[in-house]
């Protein structure tokens, strides 16, 4: 018993990381129609950028918690120039063309930032600053009395830094939405959201949202940067995980900020329960477990047949 | 049409044909390596490609071997296969000496071809294991041990602390690897120890688009409660299972991987926290030797190496400096045998078949004490050397163990059986090089 | 002046609904083929056989696959790496199984049991397109790739989980495994991409393809007009698997002649693909070799080509320059021509109809 309400807790930790790095695809698709591939890549150059420059300073003596707030603005600025360069050099240019050419624009990009944060920041993997950040470390156990094997006192572990990732992730979430609901800028984009031509014609521009929204994507691939990264380390490799966002906006529905939420969650949770219950009816315990891979695109392909417009997405009327 | 790209690439073919044949300087021998600045494995492949870059370019400072300078030449391939079999052609063309893979998926790739382009191969601690039966696969060179030798190393030096083989009885060892055949390369080796002597093998893949997401997987670790855990893992699947065994409580001390496990960067992402956290090697760590200290002084402090000096003498660094004793040792070797000084692919071949050092040349070297004696026959192409232990101490990695042996008796016949396999394959020439007596 | 045809008169029907209805066209394939036949193998050094061309022959195979689904059908599909794994293991499996039947029997052959696999995997196709399609064939692609490793059946049982590629001849020469030279190699190939080339381009312009074109551009249309969309699309998944496991196994057997599936048929595969069909033309057999003459082999041309006419990089900036230079260019392509490199080659013919005297 305590051990499911350990993989339920684990569980609900990842579908909130999942949920953040689909949250960026949300963003931009909800906005401009793009898929944008190179979501990925931009959590790993905003997580670069970061650890680059606060080591940068780290090496002339400047350390510490204001240090990392200086490399947390440096990265804020350098994804505010990335994304107006996109809106200026891609997106301008490619107004009105199919998704599915925005859509290959957006994996030139990947290509591109791939070699050009190769190039900057070198291919060695860096060390998230998650200390410097303030970001708390270390677990907390809990005795549940009664719920472990045999009646014994169960123990769940739970970690501050997942607790912070959780607590970040909703703060943001509430945020955004406060920001979505209630600004000017927020209104508008959800006027571009609807219709790219009633906006413009109410005097819309709709370059600036662009700007707009690809900088909060690139906020909030900051973010899942520095919560991914102090998992594991700041590496190119960690744009792979990029791709577990594709389940997770299935289930959640494309254009659903809250969707993206739910949607992380119910991946999060159902991988780890496959993992922990599914794999070994499957396979048995020897042949070796790891069904992670794709299980969360089996539970992608259920709703896929039942419910294709997810838990929250706008239904489209299309019979096929 | 295509015209215009079919002249291009007419045209571009040509350049590159004619770029095939170098300008030969006066004697000196082409040697390029497969390396991976880039992509996801980076972090092991930097650390690696340093190594090797610094202590050629030592030995070309110091007159080259024998009078004969190294040409040497990295080829970025990435980690990607694809691009790997490019540089294996391209090297060809230059009339490379020794194809030095570095990545399991090219070393595959290429073990066919080099009996045909009389190139021999050495993965040095990687690649197929079977490829250790030098009958079967004369071209291909794999010392110092193979994963299976490694598996074992890790189960003596278990055993070494519980107290003895039969104390393994009733326990948990459970083997976390990269779900890749690189990854399951151990499995046969450690089931068939597991019933021999007893103790139960639990196994955890990590999916390769998995590698920093190993949360589900450490659930089942925590559930299982193995005693023991073996690391088979490679690039950024390392350091993300440091972290997740820290933040699962599982003690360090009783974590082991294997040596590719076992760089600076994938402890250093634990910190202190590490501490304990243990890997199989076969070289010493640390630049307190007098080769590497050349090293720092010769191309470190000239300023010709890509790396730092803190970073010189770091594991995978110091990995292909022995690496590049091992290939300068077999030029040498080569040089003494057929009587050139400018010697090609298969007098290399020979060279490597040879090949032996022992402590006393370890010490001649400026290396006393870095690895074991170590020797390759023609029968033996692993070599099945000892290796050790080293262990992090919270920042650095520094040795835990005595030299171990890997259990021989119980490796080779693996190897023989898969070798046996792969020779099945149709086509698959029988051995026709001969033996050099040493 | 010379790309005209004026004076070139169609008397039937068939004459005038051919393929290439302009002489220079026929003219201009015939040399292509001939300098692909002789020139590029007596010529070309083995190096570029065996690293450019042949690549770019088996990328090629892959992108006619796909475009059939995605630019002809108007389906994504993100599986085409699993796919052709698919082709090679069937391979393997059929040729270890009976190994004296010709190779190239087997090549083919295996495409069939990818074609099945995908017509498996595109049975969601009936209700959903677009990414949520995309997202299922995803599913093909890990589920997939997860067996290759965990089902030792599939190689045999080897204890390296990689493909071995043994000796095959035809008519006494190997053109398979290592003694196989990339020449014969490369020929083979391109027996097989001018093969089903022509059958793809045969099935395109008759009524299964005109099916498919409809379902692409309207499918309630195509249904009123008596197009029975199940079928319709199944045979687009079934051919674009064929094509895509032939290409695998020509690309396990003709081009790395052995090693580890699953690291080769991984999911960049699948991605490379899609690009290279969207950024050649969907829709455009021709565009698919553009397009993968563009991914696959620019980069390579670029690594090694730089050097060999004297701009001398260090590895690793190279290949930081040629991400960047590649990613740049296909923004540039996108934004020149959004309907990718046939469109533009249908647009050079254009004006080269009317050169030099355009008005």
């Amino acid at each position: 018993m305590d051990f499911l309400i350990q993989v339920i807790w684990e569980g609900l930790v990842a579908g909130v990381l999942y949920a953040l790095i689909a949250l960026g695809f949300v963003l931009i698709f909800k906005a401009s129609g793009v898929f944008n591939f190179a979501q990925g890549i931009m959590v790993v150059f905003a997580a670069l950028t970061l650890v680059g420059s606060y080591d940068k300073m780290a090496a002339v003596g400047f350390k510490g918690f204001p240090a990392a707030l200086v490399a947390v603005a440096i990265a804020l600025g350098v994804m505010f120039v990335l994304a107006w360069l996109v809106e200026r050099l891609v997106l301008r240019h490619l107004v009105n063309q199919p998704d599915i050419i925005l859509f290959m624009a957006t994996f030139g990009l990947t290509y591109f930032l791939i070699g050009f944060g190769e190039a900057v920041f070198g291919g060695d993997p860096k060390i998230m600053i998650t200390q410097q950040l303030g970001l708390p470390t270390g677990s907390t156990e809990f005795r549940l009395p009664g719920l472990g094997p045999n009646g014994k006192d169960g123990l769940v572990l739970i970690q501050h830094i997942d607790v912070a990732a959780t607590v970040i992730a909703s703060l943001m979430i509430a945020g955004l939405a406060v920001f979505f609901q209630y600004t000017r800028i927020g209104r508008a984009l959800r006027a571009v959201a609807d219709s790219h031509k009633a906006a413009l014609s109410v005097g819309i521009t709709l370059n600036q949202i662009w700007v707009v929204v690809w900088f909060t994507a690139g906020i909030v691939a900051l973010v899942t940067g520095i919560m991914w990264g102090a998992r594991s380390d700041v590496s190119f490799g960690l744009s792979n995980i990029a791709l577990k966002a594709l389940p997770v906006l299935i289930v959640g529905g494309f254009t659903s900020v809250p969707g993206a939420i739910v949607g992380g969650l119910v991946i999060g949770i159902g991988e780890k329960l496959g993992e922990l219950y599914l794999a070994p009816l499957l396979l048995g315990s020897t042949m070796g477990r790891g069904v992670e891979s794709w299980v969360a695109f089996i539970i992608a392909l259920g709703f896929v047949m039942a419910r294709p417009q997810g838990l929250f997405g706008d239904k489209i009327i299309e019979r096929i | 049409m295509k015209l215009k790209f079919i002249l291009a690439c007419t045209i571009g073919a040509s350049a590159l044909a004619a770029a095939a044949i170098p300008a030969r300087a006066q004697d000196s021998v082409t040697l390029v390596t497969n390396a991976y600045r880039t992509g996801g494995f980076s972090g092991s492949g930097i650390p690696l490609g340093n190594g090797m870059r610094d202590y050629i370019a030592l030995v070309n400072a110091k007159g080259g071997v024998n009078g004969v300078k190294i040409n040497f030449e990295e080829c970025e391939t990435g980690y990607d296969t694809k691009k790997s079999v490019e540089c294996y052609e391209q090297a060809k063309a230059k009339g490379n000496i020794l194809y030095l893979p570095w990545s399991t998926g090219a070393t595959l790739a290429a073990i066919p071809r080099l009996h045909i382009d009389k190139t021999p191969l050495l993965s040095m601690g990687y690649g197929l294991s079977a490829a250790a039966d030098g009958n079967t696969f004369p071209w291909v060179f794999s010392p110092p041990l193979t994963y299976w030798d490694g598996a074992s190393v890790a189960l003596n030096y278990i055993a070494g602390k519980e107290g003895g083989m039969d104390k393994l009885k009733g326990k948990k060892i459970g083997l976390i690897y990269l779900d890749a055949p690189y990854g399951k390369e151990p499995i046969p080796f450690l089931t068939n120890m597991s019933k021999k002597f007893g103790f139960e093998l639990q196994l955890y893949p990590v999916p390769a688009a998995e590698m920093q997401n190993q949360g589900a997987l450490w659930l089942n670790i925590r559930r299982d409660k193995p005693d023991y855990l073996y690391s088979q893992g490679f690039g950024a699947m390392s350091p993300t299972a440091v972290k997740e065994a820290i933040k699962n409580n599982f003690p360090m001390d009783h974590f082991l991987g294997v040596w590719w496990s076992g760089g600076d960067n994938d402890a250093q992402a634990g910190g202190a926290e590490a501490k304990g956290y243990k890997s199989v090697t076969w070289h010493q760590v640390g630049s307190n030797f007098p080769l590497i200290q050349e090293i720092i002084k010769e191309v470190v402090d000239k300023g010709q190496s890509l790396t730092e000096k803190g970073k010189v003498g770091e594991a995978q660094y110091n990995r292909t400096v022995y690496q590049g004793v091992l290939i300068t040792e077999a030029m040498r070797n080569a040089q003494k045998i057929t009587g050139k000084k400018v010697i090609n692919g298969e007098d290399m071949r020979r060279g490597l078949e040879t090949l032996e050092i022992t402590d006393a040349r370890w010490k001649e070297l400026g290396l006393e004490g870095f690895a074991a004696p170590m020797k390759v026959t023609c029968a033996d192409h692993g070599g099945h050397n000892k290796a050790f232990v080293i262990e992090w101490d919270g920042t650095k990695w520094v040795k835990a163990s005595d030299f171990i042996a890997p259990s021989i008796d119980e490796v080779l016949p693996l190897i023989d059986a898969a070798a046996k396999d792969y020779a099945k394959t149709d086509g698959w020439p029988k051995r026709s090089e001969a033996c050099d007596a040493k | 002046m010379f790309y005209r045809e004026t004076g070139q008169f169609h008397t039937t029907y068939a004459a005038d609904m051919a393929v290439f209805p302009i002489r220079q066209d026929r003219i201009g394939l015939a040399i292509i083929l001939g300098v692909a036949a002789v020139a590029v193998p007596l010529l070309g050094s083995s190096f570029f056989v065996s690293s450019v061309m042949i690549p770019f022959l088996v990328y090629a195979l892959a992108a006619i696959g796909l475009n059939i689904l995605t630019g002809y059908t108007g389906l994504i599909s993100l599986g085409t790496g699993a796919f052709m794994g698919v082709g090679a293991f069937a391979c393997f499996k059929l040729t270890t199984a009976f190994p004296n039947v010709n190779i190239i029997v087997w090549i083919l052959a295996s495409g069939l049991f990818s074609a099945a696999i995908g017509m498996l995997f595109g049975l969601p196709s009936l209700r959903v397109k677009g990414f949520y399609l995309a997202v299922t064939t995803l599913a093909a692609q890990f589920f997939l790739q997860w067996c290759f490793i965990r089902i030792p059946w599939l190689y045999n049982d080897s204890s390296s989980g990689s493909i071995e590629v043994g000796r095959r001849t035809l008519f006494g020469v190997p053109i398979t495994g290592a003694q196989a030279s990339p020449q014969t190699r490369y020929l083979v190939l391109l027996g097989i991409v001018v093969l089903m080339t022509w059958v793809a381009s045969n099935i395109v312009h008759g009524r299964i393809g005109r099916s498919w074109m409809a379902v692409r551009d309207m499918d309630i249309a195509a249904e009123l007009m008596g197009i029975k969309l199940l079928r319709t699309k199944l045979t687009a998944f079934a051919v674009s698997s064929f094509y895509a496991g032939v290409a695998g196994a020509c690309m396990m057997f003709l081009w790395y002649g052995g090693g580890e599936p699953n690291d080769i048929f991984n999911i960049n595969q699948s991605f490379n693909i899609l690009f290279m069909v969207i950024l050649g033309g969907l829709g455009s057999l021709i565009g698919s070799f553009f397009g993968a003459a563009f991914i696959s082999s620019l980069p390579t041309l670029f690594k090694f080509g730089l050097p060999a006419i004297g701009i001398n990089i260090a590895g690793a900036t190279a290949e930081h320059l040629t991400f960047m230079v590649v990613g740049a260019l296909i923004v540039i392509f996108l934004i020149v021509e959004p309907h990718g490199l046939a469109r533009l080659w249908q647009i050079a013919k254009e004006k080269l109809r009317l050169w030099p005297f355009p008005h």
